[in-house]
């Protein structure tokens, strides 16, 4: 998968999804804005140039794990296994609808591809930590547990727990990443709850840690290339992101959090995201 | 099966912790599976996973005083196709970890076996922080979830064995101190299932874990009283066999229920559930209720809180008044 696609092929799928994430959550009526549009980038990064998967056939035994433990992201999800080929986009529509296989937070046993039921904070990283002493104990090499977290989850003391025994039996093939958005529900992270020094802490912990510019795709794809490289300690991955990206007046915004676009908010959403798809693709031509 | 109530009483028995029966049990489950593993959070002696630990060193994860950890490290286990069995104390887990449960293990459908030792009074000395008694009625409520409770350490070796073959997530509560070993090899246990450990006619005691030990001592005074109580051990309290407590009620009418306990939710609550809707009977549900336990010899709490023989001999009258 790495490598096949170029800088401006990737910027392109990532703004294809950010539109499919503003109508997805119009349709919904209800969800997450920001994070999502947040971690695009990343997202776009692991399903279309990090992760070892197979989306025709998503249990494939040798692929890598991606969790995500901030169960609230997931439209990010859905818009990007959609559009790696995972199931139809016209399923999107479904986001949070009765019946639908895309709960409103994921759920293992209604989507292949969903690797495991969260939404409650801070369960993702103990349970990456459970597979990767499974592989362990298997002997499989060369698998990946990637664990995509939010910031304001790090206030919960299970994810301190899981740091703490990652560290200490060298799970050197998790690759944890931070959505450093600096925001939560209740305010700006630092005011609810400060996370500062938040890479001593995780050096503090015992893992190796990278900072990065969350919203260019080319520098998640080389953390993780990096992250790879690091022997006998698991790597944390801060990934600055920018909530909100991509659409002006939801940027940086935090009443954005938890809220969707109404259906005029969605026009001028889009309107400007479009733009932005019609200029890389001229680009590419 | 015993031989009959006179086996409680007559002969001396054995005393061993249930505790005991798991750690013998879980090293066993690790010889016939390489996909047994376990995970213990800082209390591998007390609950007697050290036996697993010292036969299986490299299928052991101590995760430390994070009863969180345990569970969703046991989830994650699960996920690569690992048969985690996970302990601490009842009190924590899943006392203190029950929405890692819920979300990561039952909703997620993991096959995590879930270990509580010193549950109940026998918990003793260490008071009401440590006697977990709402165990059943957090394990009861969660879709996906069995909940166990052996009458003595040979049924809990049983269940452990079984327990490592049930595709779904379990939960066994075990007991600290050394209870009565009052069944065999040869006794028969399987998950789902509730045994009739004395047969009568008159009235119906149905107990769990160590009460069921009592529930037969109560059984032969009520004999000799006149009353043919019969005896169902319930080892499985989720998914609660319905039929085997609905035949003997149609048969005697009325019955006492045991547990060491809330019986708000407890296997108390989930007879009376039952009954209610499939056969309406008179009936005492002893247990703890509403309250919390406290320091002591485990005599002197069961003593205290009525949950003896003696107390459920004078429960069984009660109700069989009601059912005049």
């Amino acid at each position: 998968m790495a490598d096949s696609y170029s800088t401006e092929e990737l910027e392109l799928i990532a703004v294809k999804i950010r539109e499919d994430i503003i109508t997805m959550l119009e349709e919904a009526g209800s969800g997450h804005s920001a994070g999502p549009l947040g971690l695009t980038d990343i997202f776009t990064a692991l399903y279309f140039g990090v992760l070892k998967h197979d989306p025709k056939n998503p249990d494939w035994e040798k692929r890598d794990i991606l969790l995500l433990s901030n169960g609230h992201t997931v439209p990010v999800r859905y818009a990007t296994m959609a559009n790696a080929g995972y199931f139809e986009r016209s399923e999107l529509k479904t986001l949070r609808k009765f019946k639908s296989r895309l709960q409103g937070h994921p759920e293992r046993l209604k989507l292949p591809g969903m690797e495991t039921t969260s939404g409650p904070l801070g369960c993702g990283l103990s349970q990456a930590c459970g597979m990767s002493l499974g592989m362990r104990m298997n002997d499989e090499h060369h698998r990946w547990v990637y664990v995509v977290m939010g910031d304001g989850e790090l206030n919960e003391g299970n994810v301190w727990e899981a740091a703490m025994l990652a560290s200490k039996y060298r799970l050197s093939n998790i690759i944890g990443i931070i959505d450093r958005n600096n925001i939560q529900i209740d305010g700006p992270t630092e005011s609810v709850m400060p996370l500062e020094d938040l890479k001593a802490k995780w050096e503090a912990f015992g893992w190796h840690v990278i900072e990065i510019d969350g919203n260019n795709i080319d520098a998640v794809i080389d953390a993780c290339a990096m992250a790879k490289a690091v022997v006998e300690k698991p790597v944390m991955i801060i990934a600055h992101t920018v909530p909100g990206k991509g659409v002006d007046f939801m940027e940086y915004d935090f009443h954005w959090h938890g809220m969707p676009p109404n259906e005029e908010q969605a026009k001028v959403a889009l309107k400007e995201l479009r733009t932005l798809q019609g200029k890389i693709e001229s680009e590419i031509d | 099966m015993p031989e009959t109530h006179i086996t409680a009483v007559t002969k001396k028995l054995n005393m061993e912790p249930t505790r005991k029966g798991f750690g013998r049990g879980l090293k066993k489950a690790g010889e016939l599976d390489k996909n047994v593993v376990a995970c213990c959070a800082d209390l591998t002696d007390s609950t007697q996973i050290s036996m697993f630990k010292e036969a299986f060193p490299d299928r052991f994860i101590e995760i430390g005083v994070a009863e969180q950890n345990l569970v969703t490290v046991g989830a994650g286990l699960a996920a690569m196709g690992k048969i985690p069995f996970v302990s601490s104390y009842a009190a924590f887990s899943p006392g203190r970890n029950w929405e890692q449960i819920r979300t990561t293990i039952c909703l997620n459908d993991r096959p995590v076996k879930i270990i509580g030792s010193h549950a109940g009074l026998y918990t003793g000395a260490d008071g009401a922080t440590h006697q977990m008694l709402e165990d059943i009625a957090l394990m009861r409520a969660l879709p996906n979830m069995v909940v166990l409770a052996p009458c003595d350490s040979i049924e809990a070796e049983k269940m452990t064995l079984a327990m490592a073959k049930d595709s779904r997530p379990n939960y066994m509560r075990l007991a600290r101190e050394a209870t009565p070993v009052l069944t065999t090899e040869e006794t028969p246990f399987e998950i789902g299932k509730a045994y009739v450990f004395d047969k009568g006619k008159d009235v119906t005691i149905i107990a769990t874990g160590t009460m069921t030990y009592q529930a037969l001592v109560a059984a032969e005074q009520l004999y000799k009283d006149g009353i043919d109580a019969e005896v169902i051990h319930c080892g499985t309290i989720k998914p609660l066999d319905g039929d085997t407590i609905v035949k003997s009620l149609k048969k005697t009418g009325a019955v006492v229920t045991v547990e060491e306990a809330q019986i708000n939710g407890g296997l108390g609550g989930a007879v009376a559930e039952l009954l209610g809707e499939e056969c309406p009977s008179p009936l005492v549900r002893m247990g703890m209720k509403d309250e919390f336990g406290e320091s002591g010899k485990p005599d002197e709490l069961l003593e205290h809180f009525g949950l003896t023989a003696k107390h459920i001999r004078l429960a069984v009258h009660t109700v069989l008044d009601k059912k005049k």
